[in-house]
């Protein structure tokens, strides 16, 4: 078991928001119960239709994506999806965005009276409008995320975006609001033009990148944040294997998330977690937590 | 559980300039494969799979038809017999079959689908109409002779078959016959006017529905489409809700 700012994890691998649904797709591919914990899709006070299509475009290395946050609504979720969740032996982490401190404030009530046993407050989501202010401004984030603790009396992680001129600036706002964590990154604003219509690829003109290619981004964020605050980390950017979660973890990452490695392969998060243990066999390691952190610069 | 299955390349064929069949060996793949559904497919070094529905499958073989287009379908274009291709499938719902008088309207690579429908449709009395650009991109024509009881191919420019639109050789052809369903498959302007024919005839119609998608399996709803489902607008997934939807359902007034 590894604790990550009060939150029990089996192993340290957790579905990234956003990229899992609510786990029943996967659950035809898998026992969800192996995985460290679940963060669901992106969930708003009111159910939400998400942006037009094309909502995806292939990069280098990776994916642009712009779904703009569909999804069926905190009550829905708290009706229909936990009670589905909870039949698996993991769990369960409720992503939660807004426009307005209220839309917030009320999803954090909610779910502090629902089966979840952690939020993750996204605050970074780029594909939406207004999405990305709470998360840019360290003072309004550390304000959000003290009223959101103020309600929510189990783990509260925030999610942070890389758009920022330094993210340890509002990391350590989250810290000083009270969060329990941070995860880190939410995905590069980015765009992608059709050379021949002269138009962005995607409906919505920009998208968030992810994927291997911002893998290295990632990286050099999760350690810088690691080194200026004292609540746990929660690094992804790119995981698509056990070396991957290693590194993240040697950076200063507590645990992981996997992301759009799930749209590649839907036994991504399997292989990471069977990939982290195959390390630390080969490396003579007893307990993960040995690793966290563990970097020395050269 | 479902998984993903490395299949062993057995051919790949060049239909047209652009247009490839590839033969998998796929006895390894022992869930039901409804015509319709379709497989995600590793394509060389691109990060997300494609998808392609099934031309045919029998006795172990999967047939998969696809355009080289953009990276990933040049990637598929280029493997070798022997090789070993990773599909993720069947995936998504297929088209209702079972109906006694059916008919089948597809547009250059939207046939594909078509083909497995006529074999998997036993005991139906079976028409078909496709259209193609020019003699050049008419695919597959013997196979779709040996699968259907009546072949019209149309061409836009008259270079092959009836001039014109498939749309146009769909009009006339239901002049003289009745059916019970029509499924279409095709450039979606051209699904919808199928759409609209069948409506004046009174004919239900079931769409392959086509969107770029990221996962496959329905989780990341990138591949959503608007439906109008008793007079609720709604976002339906592509690949886990379709990719065969029925007609008034995506063509709503």
């Amino acid at each position: 078991m590894i604790n990550v700012g009060g939150l029990e994890l089996k192993n340290p691998v957790i579905a990234a928001s956003g990229t899992f649904g609510f786990g029943r797709e996967f659950s035809e591919y898998y026992d969800l119960g192996r995985l460290g914990g679940i963060s669901v899709k992106g969930l708003t006070l009111e159910p939400r239709m998400g942006n037009k299509t094309p909502r995806i475009c292939e990069t280098p290395s990776g994916i642009l994506n712009s779904v703009g946050l569909q999804n069926p609504g905190v009550h829905e979720f708290v009706r229909t999806e936990i009670p589905f969740l909870r039949q698996f032996d993991t769990k369960i982490i409720a992503n939660i965005a807004g426009n307005s401190f209220s839309d917030y404030e009320q999803m954090a009530e909610i779910l502090n009276d629902a089966d979840v046993d952690a939020i993750e407050l996204n605050v970074s989501c780029p594909n939406v409008k207004d999405g990305v202010v709470f998360g840019q401004d360290p003072q309004l984030l550390e304000k959000l995320t003290r009223s959101v603790k103020d309600r929510f009396e189990k783990p509260l992680f925030v999610k942070l975006t890389p758009n920022v001129t330094s993210i340890v600036d509002t990391a350590k706002a989250a810290e000083a609001g009270g969060a329990d964590g941070v995860s880190l990154i939410n995905t590069l604003l980015g765009m992608a033009i059709d050379i021949y219509r002269r138009r962005p690829v995607l409906a919505n003109n920009t998208g968030g990148l992810s994927g291997p290619c911002v893998k290295p981004v990632a990286v050099r964020m999760v350690h810088e944040v690691y080194r200026n605050v004292n609540i746990p980390v929660i690094g992804m950017g790119g995981i698509e294997t056990g070396e991957d979660a290693v590194e993240f973890i040697i950076a200063g990452a507590s645990c992981v998330m996997v992301g759009t490695a799930n749209f590649a392969d839907p036994l991504a998060c399997i292989k990471v977690i069977d990939g982290i243990e195959e390390y630390m066999e080969k490396m003579k390691i007893k307990d993960v937590r040995e690793l966290v952190g563990s970097l020395e610069f050269n | 559980m479902k998984t993903n299955y490395l299949c062993r390349v057995e051919e790949l064929k060049r239909l047209t300039d652009t247009i490839w069949l590839l033969e998998l060996d796929a006895s390894n793949i022992r869930e039901d494969i409804k015509p319709g559904q379709f497989f995600h497919v590793k394509c060389g070094e691109g990060y997300l799979r494609r998808p392609f529905s099934v031309c045919d499958f029998k006795d172990g073989m999967l047939r998969i038809a696809f355009e080289e287009k953009g990276r990933g379908t040049k990637a598929l274009a280029r493997v070798k017999q022997g090789e070993y291709v990773d599909v993720l499938g069947p995936l998504g719902n297929g088209f209702d079959i079972g109906y006694d008088r059916i008919c089948v309207v597809g547009g250059g690579i939207g046939v594909f689908p078509l083909l497995y429908l006529l074999n998997k449709s036993e005991g139906s009395r079976k028409d078909a109409v496709l259209g193609f650009l020019c003699k050049d991109k008419v695919v597959l024509e013997n196979e779709f002779e040996n699968s259907c009881d009546n072949l019209v191919i149309a061409c836009d420019d008259g270079s092959y078959g009836v001039r014109g639109f498939v749309t146009t050789a769909l009009e006339k052809h239901l002049e003289k016959h009745d059916f019970d369903i029509v499924y279409t498959c095709g450039p979606s302007i051209m699904m919808k006017k199928v759409y609209e024919i069948c409506k004046k005839h009174n004919i239900p119609c079931q769409v392959s529905l086509e969107e770029r998608m990221g996962c496959g399996i329905g989780a990341c709803l990138v591949c959503v489409c608007e439906v109008k489902k008793e007079n609720v607008l709604q976002n339906k997934r592509v690949c886990k809700d379709g990719p065969v939807m029925w007609a008034n359902e995506v063509y709503y007034d």
